[in-house]
């Protein structure tokens, strides 16, 4: 209140936040960006249209492009169904980084253990393998939440550390290519180990279906099934979760178990898809991305997929524009960013509005008043 | 700071607050109905009253949170307007409040130095001279405290000192405390007596809220004691008995019993026995359990009375299963030891709860009554088949349910907020009834209801009883409970009183029980302070 103060301004709550705006500020917000980037590209001296075109639009302009944009938005789509489903819950699982490569190392060790005696079992062994890695690495906020209460965003984002490391010293040490020139990579996967590809001339595989066949799961468990219900409820009013019977702790399992899984396979697919190998690096930040992407979707499965497919061509236009123009790859991160701040800051004013309060005296006399009152209200 | 606003010089020639005909009408209720009072110099006068007698309003008005619609204040004989807790304080009015409001990680000096205004208090912001200050105002009113201590070391008695504190570095010369024994042990409720007598005898008055018969008289002068929004009458409570005052607060009218046969209902069996239950409380701040003990049986309504926060919400968790008990053989339901079910498992056997909250905690707020009526009837209604939900039955439950007890909403569709409050607890009642429990649990089922929706209420729990179910009524509201039970208990600091048969008991009876003062049976623990902590390590 003292921040907002500063410019004779004050932030309320709206009594009733408008249904139907929520479901307009994501499109605003994109609109936002979109204006900001030609600002930003004006700026920096080239033409804005030319500059956007080249971003949004002529990244996707090709078979081969439409290819890169599902490539993009498999994992994310993947990772951001599990992540909605959490966060519905109060469950902030900001690790999912973490469990896809956690994903990746299991999958990718069972490819180089067999490497020479391969059979069509090997694939989907490997798929099942990335979800448990990502799965079981979920469980250990999960267990840390529901037997200390320790902060599962913190755990879970300390622990993307961890995994990326391991990531590192298995590829600069045991499992580097021993043809390798000292590079810290892995072998290449054999081809019974790396997904088909289902769209001819480009890099489409078959990890889009599946992505979008967890769509459809997450549609079915928030609309239709019970714990979807509950991890609902939990979310909204734990209180009348515990009425109702509903157990946090399962909620927090469910959930972090699903997120960890889906992220797994989410990593599974990524080096047995476009890598083919395990690298000290296999996701340009896929699991955090997956978080705006789950924002951006109103945490709704449908609006997940649709975010995923936006965010995947910032990834595109931003290399795109690299290549094109010139312009630093961090330019993907300026769009991402800008993305969400402008989801939230749109967000926020449906929730709140501004108010011109009075002089301060008056206001300083308001603010006491409205302590004690809020202290009454607490009174039995 | 040395100028103390009518500390001496003015208590000989006005008494130090008067107040003429205070009014204040909240839809609905009238909450004080020309309330006049006036408290002298060096008082400490007592404000007695149930809850909902009007005591808030009152002192709200006092301290400027809420304006009269009518009447005066005056303040030393000046006619004033009090322009919220600012200008009470900077009048000269203190007040103590139930709840605290400290920073847990902060030490005492610090947040005695938030509360201060920066501008007008030349210490607020040297906190070498502030903790001296401290050090030497605790020490003249006997508040041991230590300025640099943290909070979250403090206990409960010690955290209200520094509250107290805070009020009197401002030179207080009415210092307000609401009910500010219902978090203290018999000691620190000795030790703060005993700082009061001190500043009253400096000549400061106080105004002290409560509805302990036996500590008002011990220590206030004079007491004024409200009845639905009105002085019933001023006395001085140390020449009353407890019983007295306990007929003033409460009202001598008889209250109706609900049926004149009701001890001669024929003996049913045995539906729930709960034996030896102590347990902690859900928060640090609620009232843990000792040593209850209750029985109810088939078709009968047992009405549990007491003033809210003497453990009536830890009885509530521990019966609905939301805080299972700390042993299986402390509830017994039909012979079943289930204290350590949780909420799910006790549903499943029909015991069915309605909470004293009705949004966020009965139902959700921003869910449809038909999701609503999945939240709890989900098992007993069979809406979840192999983990999918039937959402078009869960739709025509919630139906059937706004057409039985006459809920005034849209349809099934419309979102738990959006009904008044009275109408929302219609739908959880009847939500709760119509999955036919075995046995009923209801915090405060008309609370805040209208007339009409009441009545229809209390039907409801009279005809579920009949049909052979047993009641437990948790309410405040006596006539409430005069109308439904057949048995009364009263809940106090945590014990629970025998129960005995509705038309026996006296509202008197009731009224001192409600204030600690149970029978010679419940009242035998004597040392209370050693045995609570004894129950506690043992639960």
């Amino acid at each position: 209140m003292a921040v907002s103060g500063l410019l004779g301004l004050r932030l309320e709550r709206r009594a009733n936040a408008s249904r139907a705006m929520l479901l307009v500020t994501p499109p605003l917000a994109v609109l936002l960006t979109v204006l900001s980037g030609a600002v930003l590209f004006a700026a920096l001296g080239f033409d804005p249209v030319k500059a956007l075109m080249s971003y949004f639009v002529a990244p996707i302009s090709t078979r081969y492009g439409i290819g890169e944009l599902a490539v993009k938005a498999t994992p994310l789509a993947m990772i951001g169904i599990g992540l909605a489903l959490g966060f519905r819950g109060n469950v902030w699982n900001i690790g999912a980084e973490g469990q896809l490569t956690l994903g990746a190392i299991c999958a990718g060790g069972l490819a180089l253990a067999f490497h020479g005696q391969e059979g069509p079992w090997l694939l989907p062994l490997m798929m099942l393998a990335g979800a448990a890695g990502g799965l079981a690495y979920g469980a250990i906020p999960a267990w840390l939440r529901t037997r200390f209460n320790a902060n599962e965003i913190l755990t879970s984002l300390m622990l993307t550390y961890v995994g990326t490391l391991l990531l590192s010293y298995l590829v600069t040490g045991p499992w580097k290519d021993p043809d390798g020139f000292n590079f810290p990579e892995s072998r290449l996967f054999n081809d019974a180990a790396l997904l088909p590809i289902i769209l001819d001339g480009t890099r489409m595989h078959l990890g889009a279906p599946l992505a979008l066949l967890a769509v459809v799961v997450g549609w079915v468990i928030v609309a239709r099934t019970l714990i979807g219900f509950q991890i609902k409820v939990v979310g909204l009013t734990p209180i009348a979760a515990g009425y109702a019977g509903f157990s946090q702790a399962r909620t927090i399992w469910f959930t972090l178990l699903l997120s960890g899984g889906l992220a797994g396979l989410a990593g599974a697919i990524e080096v047995a898809g476009p890598i083919g190998q395990l690298q000290p690096s296999i996701s340009p930040g896929y699991g955090f991305t997956a978080i705006i992407v789950a924002f951006l979707g109103r945490l709704h499965p449908v609006g997940v997929l649709l975010a995923a497919l936006l965010m995947a061509l910032s990834y595109l236009g931003g290399e795109h524009a690299q290549i094109e123009l010139g312009l630093p790859l961090a330019l993907t991160g300026v769009f991402q960013g800008m993305l969400l701040f402008f989801l939230l800051a749109s967000d926020f004013l449906v929730h709140y509005r501004l108010r011109r309060v009075a002089p301060p005296g008056v206001r300083a006399a308001r603010g006491r008043v409205g302590e004690a009152r809020r202290r009454w209200t607490s009174f039995p | 700071m040395s100028a103390k606003p009518g500390m001496n010089g003015s208590s000989g020639a006005h008494p130090r607050l008067i107040l003429r005909g205070i009014t204040k009408r909240y839809p609905g209720v009238l909450a004080n109905d020309r309330i006049d009072l006036t408290l002298g110099a060096g008082e400490i006068h007592a404000l007695l009253g149930e809850n909902g007698a009007g005591k808030s309003t009152l002192v709200q008005i006092v301290y400027g949170v809420v304006r009269a619609d009518a009447g005066r204040i005056l303040w030393n004989g000046a006619a004033v307007t009090v322009d919220g807790p600012a200008g009470a304080r900077a009048l000269g009015i203190g007040m103590v409040f139930q709840h605290f409001s400290l920073f847990e990680s902060l030490t005492v000096a610090e947040n005695v130095a938030l509360g201060l205004d920066p501008k007008s208090e030349a210490g607020a912001r040297d906190m070498a001279a502030l903790s001296a200050r401290i050090a030497e105002v605790s020490a003249r009113y006997g508040l041991t405290l230590d300025p640099e201590a943290r909070v979250f070391d403090l206990s409960v008695g010690e955290r209200q000192r520094v509250e107290i504190v805070r009020c009197l570095l401002q030179d207080p010369s009415l210092l307000i405390m609401d009910e500010p024994t219902s978090v203290l042990t018999p000691q620190e409720a000795d030790q703060l007596f005993e700082t009061l007598r001190r500043l009253a005898a400096e000549g400061r008055t106080i105004l002290y809220i409560s509805h302990k018969l036996d500590e008002i008289r011990r220590l206030c002068d004079s007491a004024t004691i409200l009845r639905g929004g009105r002085v019933v009458a001023t006395c001085d409570p140390r020449t009353e008995t407890a019983p007295s005052l306990a007929r003033l607060m409460i009202g001598e009218e008889v209250r109706a019993t609900r049926k004149e046969t009701a001890g001669a209902k024929p003996r049913m069996d045995e539906l729930l026995r709960v034996e030896g239950l102590s347990m902690k409380a859900t928060n640090p701040l609620g009232t843990p359990l000792h040593d209850v003990r209750l029985r109810l049986r088939e078709g009968e309504i047992l009405g549990i009375a007491g003033v809210a926060g003497n453990g009536q919400n830890t009885l509530l968790a521990a019966l609905s299963g939301e805080l299972p008990a700390p042993r299986a053989d402390a509830i017994r339901f039909e012979g079943v030891s289930i204290g350590l079910e949780g909420a799910r498992a006790r549903r499943d056997r029909g015991i069915n709860f309605v909470p004293e909250d009705r949004l966020g905690h009965g139902a959700v707020a921003d869910l449809s009554l038909a999701d609503n009526a999945l939240l709890s009837g989900w098992r007993r209604w069979s809406l979840v088949r192999r983990g999918l939900v039937s959402f078009a039955r869960s739709r025509e439950r919630a139906e059937q349910v706004v057409a039985r007890f006459s809920v005034a909403a849209p349809g099934a569709h419309a979102a738990a907020r959006s009904l008044s409050g009275g109408n929302l607890q219609k739908f959880i009642i009847g939500r709760e009834i119509m999955q036919r429990p075995r046995l009923l649990i209801a915090a405060h089922p008309t609370w805040g209801v209208d007339a009409g929706a009441a009545a229809a209420i209390h039907k409801a729990l009279i005809e579920l009883a009949a049909s052979g179910a047993g009641v437990i009524v948790v309410s405040q509201d006596l006539d409430e409970l005069f109308t439904l039970a057949d048995r009364v208990a009263v809940i106090c600091a945590g014990r629970l009183s025998a129960s005995r048969p509705a038309h026996e008991v006296t509202a008197e009876d009731v009224g001192l029980m409600m204030g600690g003062l149970f029978d010679a049976a419940i009242a035998k623990g004597g040392g209370v302070p050693s045995e609570t902590g004894d129950t506690r390590d043992g639960g």
